[in-house]
């Protein structure tokens, strides 16, 4: 792949970024242009914000790398990350914005009237933000290796920096433009290169993806297993080896492996013939499941129970996300809330058509992707495999810069929602400094946990997020909101409860410290038993604790569900039309 | 199969652990009662049992005397008597009963307690009850005083003509005296800080109306229908000046009462006013103290159009800042000495102007905090740039209906 294009499409992006979000509001705008100036943000052009902070890593490269390797049982994710917002609508959307909340641990409070209650919503969002913000820097570092060769860190590092200064130095002062921006950048990096895909593809005689069979490579492929694997094999497969399979070193030897299970060490180059079946990737104790099985979470076997645990936490944790939560504010009242998340779900819809496609080219164009284990770049690298020279060169750079704009979004999304809780929160006192102190700590955390801690497929890693997010704030926002007897204690035992150990299952996961079979499969989709926990101990606990019932409720929760027309001022421009 | 298993073990797990808070809640405070077994000798333990009885009775009382308080503090109150029953009333109606016999002793309270409510003194009376079962034989009456005299009365009962009740009784009665006048002193002194706090809303001040409606004449020939505009911005404005209720509003129809503002300014300046905005459509929601910025916006334009000849701008900006939304109001003006400033901000007024300034930075300091107070960077000829910071949430702060 050239380079050039990319490193100069990369910087594209990162320049545009930053330029709109510090010069958005500098153009000066005279008396007469008053109304102008001081329109609310409409919802298509606040949508388009939320969206654009909304797709991550996790959605321009996670879900294609996902169903190249297990198939369209993955699709569940994008399928997922959007009827979260279903359920926001339904349930949420406009009685957040009434409540006045700006962030999550601010609706805590305005709802329970309890400061404890809020400091312990903080340290959620705080770890919630952090978690998020892990596969977006672990992507960006895998974007970057592809693209230039740089070690996997080094992306990371640039996007944790562009994202510390920019908001830091308060560069995002017109942030709803910036991610406008980004989510129609984002659709068009993804859309343009379809088109050529798809045209070649068709052009090609319109080969079909393999739904149950391994993919078959089209031509003779080089690949380099990066950590040692353990692949299957049906039929004799003789291939060219260049470092250690099955404990024997070859050196650019032919060999002939058996049918059976053989193990392929780390570093280790196979040269592969056109026509051969791609070996299947397999983990201890997999269940040989065809790809087009419709289930999901392929490792520990357990299929259908990963499949109800990525439902229940991408359904019910997209409205705990705290850069999510804190977009709704600029919507000026809670029918433009709600009229924004309706907008929402048609642009990620929208969106969401894309990765699939990229997911079912890139089993036939690049099925090797699955052996090395960062099957999460074949987004990136399809244009140069179908298309190849300058117009492939071309489209891969303008994918690189669709991904970083991604990884930027999100990521400054995140750091500002969480320096300003840890400012506001968890630091000492409240002050401007604060939230300088605090951005440099809300991205350095998750810099340093993405160094050190194994790799996971981005898409996965982000579900964790949803878990812990669905287990936590999902029964206290649904609670809140609708039921009249949440009480203090009733809160914050639900969130220890539920959210605590979805955060701790999910932390062990990561770490490495589940062990394989039934328990690892709980404890990496912990959403199953964790939400209902939440949900439980929340009803139980507040039942117990009647006499702390704030004694402001039935005055929040008026606010909460009247019409501002009733509780709250019309904005002015609404009012005179 | 085996999932479903698992979920459901998962479950009951998770029923078993909440059940276990909800008994270990439960339990606790019984264990904490067996604490206090041998404190004290009796007489000692007495005292301690009289007081924490009294402790009880203070709280509800604290919020003066209603159906409600009286209810909640009837029980500690008897306790404290140790009598049959007792009724607190408030000369109209009986408030609140505690023990037997509200049947048909309740019909007499009136008739008992109409002397002491008219003398304001004790006295102890038979009820001269019909039922040879009852034990409500005798009442003692005593009077509950606040500042403006008798509210009540508090009415014990007692089997036979105690001196003892009668004092226990009228002790009892000047201890809640005593609670009720703290809770009206509670309340004044709430209704001073509300009053405080009207107070400090900002004023328009009547020389910005006689310049307007100036302004306003001298197009009536000229050009009538920018007056008819111009009087119709007149009207929104007052109207939106003078609402009485809510003390919060939204940025978004802070800006509008602004932009009213500056055109009728702008009818009396003409082309020398010019104005800059920048406002970031985030921060609009935004609530903020009633009519806090058109003071700065005033300021500004009154200093930047001082003594001088050539216009001045007056640049107006809102900005998102994480939890927070920023406003700056800036001017070319005259600025002014810094050590003036601080004065004028301290609550001096040399020559009466800037009243304004230190009028916002008070409000916005009582309901946020000191660290909210106003920033002004200013110099003598240097302009002025005043800057405020809203918290996006604080609780109790809801915008009200406007118009």
């Amino acid at each position: 792949m050239n380079q050039t294009y990319a490193v100069a499409a990369v910087t594209a992006v990162v320049l545009a970024t930053v330029l709109i979000g510090a010069l958005g509001l500098r153009v000066s705008r005279t008396t007469s242009d008053f109304y102008v100036a001081s329109r609310t943000a409409g919802p298509r052009l606040n949508a388009a914000a939320i969206s654009g902070e909304y797709l991550s890593a996790a959605s321009f490269l996670g879900i294609a790398g996902l169903v190249l390797v297990q198939g369209p049982a993955m699709l569940w994710y994008p399928v997922g990350y959007t009827a979260g917002y279903l359920v926001l609508l339904v349930l949420v959307a406009a009685p957040l914005r009434r409540s006045g909340a700006y962030t999550l641990s601010d609706f805590a409070e305005a709802r329970l009237e309890s400061r404890r209650v809020r400091r312990l919503a903080s340290l959620f969002v705080v770890g919630i933000g952090w978690l998020y913000l892990l596969p977006q820097l672990q992507g960006a570092g895998l974007t970057l290796e592809i693209l230039t060769g740089a070690p996997d860190w080094v992306g990371g590092l640039l996007v944790a920096l562009v994202v510390t200064c920019t908001v830091a130095a308060g560069g995002m002062r017109s942030i709803t433009f910036v991610q406008a921006f980004q989510y129609w950048l984002k659709l068009t990096a993804l859309l343009v290169p379809a088109f050529f895909l798809v045209a070649a593809w068709y052009g090609d005689g319109a080969p079909r993806a393999r739904f149950d069979a391994p993919a078959v490579l089209r031509e003779h492929t080089v690949v380099r297993v990066a950590d040692t694997v353990r692949i299957a094999l049906d039929a004799p497969l003789t291939l060219t080896v260049t470092g250690t399979v099955d404990a024997v070193r070859y050196e650019e030897r032919s060999v002939t492996l058996d049918p059976g299970a053989h193990h392929v060490g780390g570093g280790t180059v196979l040269a592969l013939p056109p026509g051969t079946a791609v070996p299947e990737r397999r983990a201890e104790g997999a269940d040989p499941l065809g790809w087009s099985q419709p289930l999901a979470g392929g490792r520990d076997g357990h299929q259908l129970y990963a499949t109800y645990g990525l439902i229940l936490a991408t359904f019910l944790g997209t409205m705990g996300l705290p850069h999510v939560a804190v977009r709704f504010y600029t919507s000026p009242h809670g029918r433009a809330a709600r009229r924004t998340t309706l907008v929402v779900l048609g642009l990620i819809g929208a969106f969401y058509l894309l990765p699939a496609l990229y997911g079912a080219l890139g089993r036939i164009y690049a099925p090797e992707l699955a052996l090395t284990g960062s099957a999460d770049a074949a987004v990136l690298v399809l244009p140069d495999r179908i298309l190849g020279g300058a117009l492939g060169d071309v489209l891969g750079a303008c994918l690189a810069g669709g991904a970083f704009a991604a990884f930027l979004s999100t990521a400054s999304g995140l750091t500002m929602s969480v320096a300003g809780v840890l400012a506001q929160d968890v630091l000492p006192s409240r002050a401007v400094r604060h939230f300088r102190l605090a951005t440099p700590l809300a991205t350095a955390v998750p810099l340093a946990v993405g160094v050190a801690a194994s790799k996971v497929p981005v898409a996965d890693a982000v579900g964790l997020a949803f878990a812990v997010s669905a287990s936590s704030f999902c029964p206290l926002l649904v609670l809140g909101i609708w039921w009249r007897r949440l009480t203090p204690p009733g809160a914050a035992a639900g969130l220890l409860l539920g959210g605590g150990s979805a955060l701790a299952a999910v932390m062990a996961t990561r770490a490495g410290l589940a062990p394989a079979g039934w328990p690892h499969t709980l404890m990496a989709w912990p959403a199953v038993w964790s939400v209902p926990l939440g949900f439980l101990t929340m009803v139980l606990v507040s039942l117990a604790t009647p006499r702390s019932v704030p004694a402001g409720t039935a005055a929040t929760l008026a606010r909460l569900h009247l019409p501002e027309r009733f509780t709250a001022p019309v904005p002015a421009q609404e009012a005179r039309r | 199969m085996s999932g479903i298993v698992w979920a459901a073990a998962s479950a009951a797990g998770a029923v078993l652990l909440a059940a276990g808070v909800v008994l270990g809640r439960l339990t606790a405070p019984r264990g904490g009662r067996a604490a206090d077994l041998d404190l004290g000798t009796p007489v000692e333990r007495a005292t301690f049992h009289t007081l924490h009885t009294a402790s009880l009775a203070a709280p509800p009382l604290r919020a003066g005397l209603t159906e409600e308080t009286a209810r909640r503090a009837a029980r500690p109150l008897r306790s404290l008597l140790g009598t049959e029953a007792l009724c607190l009333t408030d000369g109209t109606a009986v408030l609140a009963w505690d023990g037997p016999g509200e049947g048909h002793h309740h019909g007499g309270v009136p008739d008992l307690a109409a002397g002491t409510l008219e003398t304001g003194r004790s006295r102890s009376a038979p009820t001269g009850c019909a039922d040879p079962g009852c034990d409500l034989r005798w009442a003692v009456t005593a009077p509950l005083t606040g500042e403006e005299g008798v509210l009540g009365a508090l009415v014990a009962y007692g089997p036979r003509e105690s001196a003892v009740l009668v004092r226990a009784a009228t002790e009892v009665a000047r201890w809640v005296s005593v609670q009720l006048e703290l809770a009206e002193l509670d309340r004044s002194r709430t209704r001073m800080v509300e009053a405080e706090i009207r107070a400090l809303r900002a004023q328009i001040s009547p020389h910005f109306i006689f310049n307007s409606l100036a302004a306003i004449a001298s197009f009536v020939r000229t050009d009538p229908e920018r007056a008819r505009d111009l009087l119709l911005e007149f009207a929104d404005f007052t109207r939106y000046s003078f609402r009485r209720h809510g003390d919060f509003a939204q940025l978004a129809d802070e800006l509008r009462a602004i932009e009213q503002y500056l055109a009728l300014a702008g009818a009396r300046f003409g082309d020398r006013l010019k104005v800059t905005l920048q406002i970031a459509p985030e921060v609009l929601p935004v609530a903020l103290p009633f009519l806090c910025l058109q003071p700065l916006v005033e300021n500004a334009v009154k200093h930047g159009l001082q003594d001088r000849e050539r216009g001045c701008r007056v640049t107006i900006a809102a900005r998102d800042a994480g939890a927070e939304a920023v406003v700056t109001v800036e001017d070319d003006g005259v600025g002014m000495d810094p050590e003036r400033l601080r004065a004028v901000l301290r609550g001096e007024h040399p020559g009466g102007s800037g009243i304004g300034l230190s009028n916002v930075d008070e409000r916005l300091r009582q309901v946020y905090g000191p660290e909210h107070g106003l920033v002004i960077e200013t110099g003598v000829g240097a302009g002025m740039k005043v800057t405020a910071r809203f918290p996006k949430y604080r609780p109790g702060v809801h915008p009200s209906r406007t118009r």
